[in-house]
């Protein structure tokens, strides 16, 4: 099994559910986040005074998946998220050694 | 003494008034409240909110008796004469000659000394003691507020029959130039560099963390200065309208002229710009309210429009923390149009000296420069704004000191960084997490658990 992790603009996250509920994926978690990549921050201005803000707010998306569907759900992740311009975000998958359904004790892909 | 007669049209207009001026103190705490950082807006609208809880009880004492009492010097009223309100008479009372009762005078003009208290507190966010705040505000109401309001309404050295009306001609401030904002913005400024910088000013970002609070603070602020601006009149008549108008017109120019500085220099027109410009422009049109016309009503507000917005870059050259720019707005803007009503007060008068256009000044003044009064005019707004610096100043330097040096105006620093909300009073605005409201941490009423004594 793996867990897909995706940071994305948070007015994508509608659009990436879909896409994954139309893929098949049952669950997900979504928490509010804060980063930057190569886009880096941006600057506000407050009665003439700059801040540089570094850290813009994004959506972080995490799915568990069996092992064989890492690359379609990462696909449909990146097709979905995408508007071509920088600050998009990034996809990245990790193992998972074991995952339990709390309501059954169900294991492994079963509890998936 | 002319036997005084009731006019209930005058006195309900005035009953109103100084409710809309007692809401611009709440006003404030939103205005003041969204520029801090989200750790500190509750003390800064406690601030406001203490402001009010001590100067009114206070005026109702002996602050009203100060102001308007019997004259003591030149530089202050009887304490005593109406303390506690006693021997109030409506007979020649301060608006008497408007048929408004003493009852309603009383409360009128504490409003004022309420929200020039409270004004200050916008230069000290984040790091003062909430205790000294207090006792600060029940001092400085009574040794700065009343004997300047004193001098330049109730018949000091400031006011017709003075010593500037003597040399040069008598000031004209209508509504509170110098007794409220160049006052308070002195104030400001002297506490600010009493108490020094926040922790981490001009290094670490400050940026305000309510903007809506901040429009919010500025529409009501707009709302209840109408009572401040027309209800200085103390009567419902022309003169009244004059000031209403003039107090929307200016503050319109103002806040574009704000905007125009943002644009040019920031590259952005910003709502904290809007909503600073608006104040800007009603502080600088309350002392000319009811003496300018609408054109002059306008200059004045495109003057203070973009010089309040320039001035508030200062604090940064100079390295003084004037937390949300009462400097800047308050004492550049009262400045402004304390000096600028030397250019274009313009009052039309008959061969007898009454005064026969909508707009008024006392007996004495003189139109300004652009309308046939000369220099003079000019001369004595410029000297009068110089007397109300050096007097806040100096007397507010005695006070802070005093405090400073006695109960302590810092919080410490840690509880500094940790949020004054949390450390002093205990609370937080908002519970952006559902979970802490009810989870296992929370304590249930009656069970205190007191984790951190704070001395007061």
């Amino acid at each position: 099994m793996k867990l897909v992790i995706a940071v994305i603009k948070p007015f994508k996250l509608d659009e990436v559910r879909a896409a994954l509920l139309a893929f098949g994926v049952q669950g997900m978690t979504v928490s509010e986040s804060s980063g930057y990549g190569r886009q880096r921050g941006h600057t506000e201005v407050y009665r003439g005074a700059e801040y540089t803000v570094e850290l813009l707010p994004k959506v972080r998306l995490e799915v568990l998946v069996d092992d064989e569907d890492v690359d379609d759900v990462s696909d449909v992740i990146v097709r979905a998220a995408r508007t071509g311009k920088i600050g998009d975000g990034k996809v990245w998958s990790v193992p998972v050694e074991t995952v339990i359904r709390v309501r059954t004790g169900e294991r492994g892909q079963e509890a998936l | 003494m002319e036997p005084f007669v009731l006019d209930p049209g005058n006195t309900a207009w005035m009953l109103a008034a100084a409710s809309l001026v007692l809401l611009m103190t709440p006003a404030l705490a939103f205005f003041y409240g969204g520029m801090t950082r989200s750790k500190s807006v509750l003390n800064m609208m406690m601030m406001s909110f203490g402001a009010l809880a001590v100067v009114g009880p206070i005026w109702m004492l002996w602050g009203y008796s100060e102001t308007f009492g019997t004259n003591v010097a030149g530089i202050i009223g009887d304490p005593f004469e109406y303390f506690a309100l006693h021997n109030l008479t409506d007979d020649g009372s301060l608006m008497a000659a408007t048929g408004v009762p003493a009852t309603v005078a009383v409360g009128y003009q504490a409003t004022f000394a309420i929200i020039t208290v409270a004004l200050i507190s916008g230069a000290i966010a984040d790091r003062a003691r909430f205790g000294t705040w207090l006792v600060f505000s029940g001092l400085w109401v009574t040794l700065v507020y009343a004997p300047i309001a004193h001098m330049v309404w109730g018949g000091g050295a400031l006011s017709g029959g003075g010593k500037i009306a003597e040399w040069l001609s008598t000031p004209i401030d209508f509504a509170g130039g110098t007794v409220v904002h160049i006052n308070a913005g002195m104030a400001g400024f002297m506490l600010a560099i009493i108490i020094g910088k926040r922790r981490g000013f001009a290094k670490e970002p400050m940026k305000p963390h309510n903007l809506p609070f901040v429009m919010l603070g500025a529409a009501l602020l707009w709302f209840g200065w109408f009572g401040f601006n027309a209800g200085s009149e103390f009567a419902a008549d022309g003169t009244a309208g004059q000031a209403w108008i003039n107090t929307l017109t200016a503050t319109c120019i103002a806040s574009l002229g704000w905007l125009l500085v943002e644009r040019i220099r920031d590259h952005h027109a910003t709502s904290l710009g809007a909503a600073s410009g608006v104040v800007a422009g009603l502080v600088a049109i309350t002392p000319a309210a009811g003496s300018v016309d609408i054109v002059g009503a306008m200059f004045i507000g495109l003057a203070a429009g973009i010089l309040c917005a320039l001035a508030v870059g200062l604090k940064y050259r100079f390295g003084y923390d004037d937390s949300l720019d009462v400097v800047g707005v308050h004492l550049v803007g009262g400045v402004v149009g304390t000096v600028l009503i030397g250019l274009f007060a313009n009052v039309a008068r008959d061969a007898d000296g009454a005064v026969t256009s909508y707009t008024w000044a006392p007996d004495g003044a003189l139109n300004g420069l652009f309308y046939g009064g000369g220099l003079t005019q000019l001369a004595t707004q410029t000297v009068v704004a110089i007397i109300a610096i050096l007097i806040s100043g100096v007397m507010t330097v005695i006070i802070g000191l005093a405090l400073k040096y006695t109960m302590g105006w810092r919080i410490p620093e840690e509880h500094e960084v940790e949020g004054v909300d949390v450390t002093t009073h205990g609370e937080a605005a908002y519970d952006l997490e559902p979970s802490s409201g009810s989870g296992a941490s929370g304590v249930l009423a009656g069970a205190h658990s007191k984790t951190e004594e704070v001395k007061a």
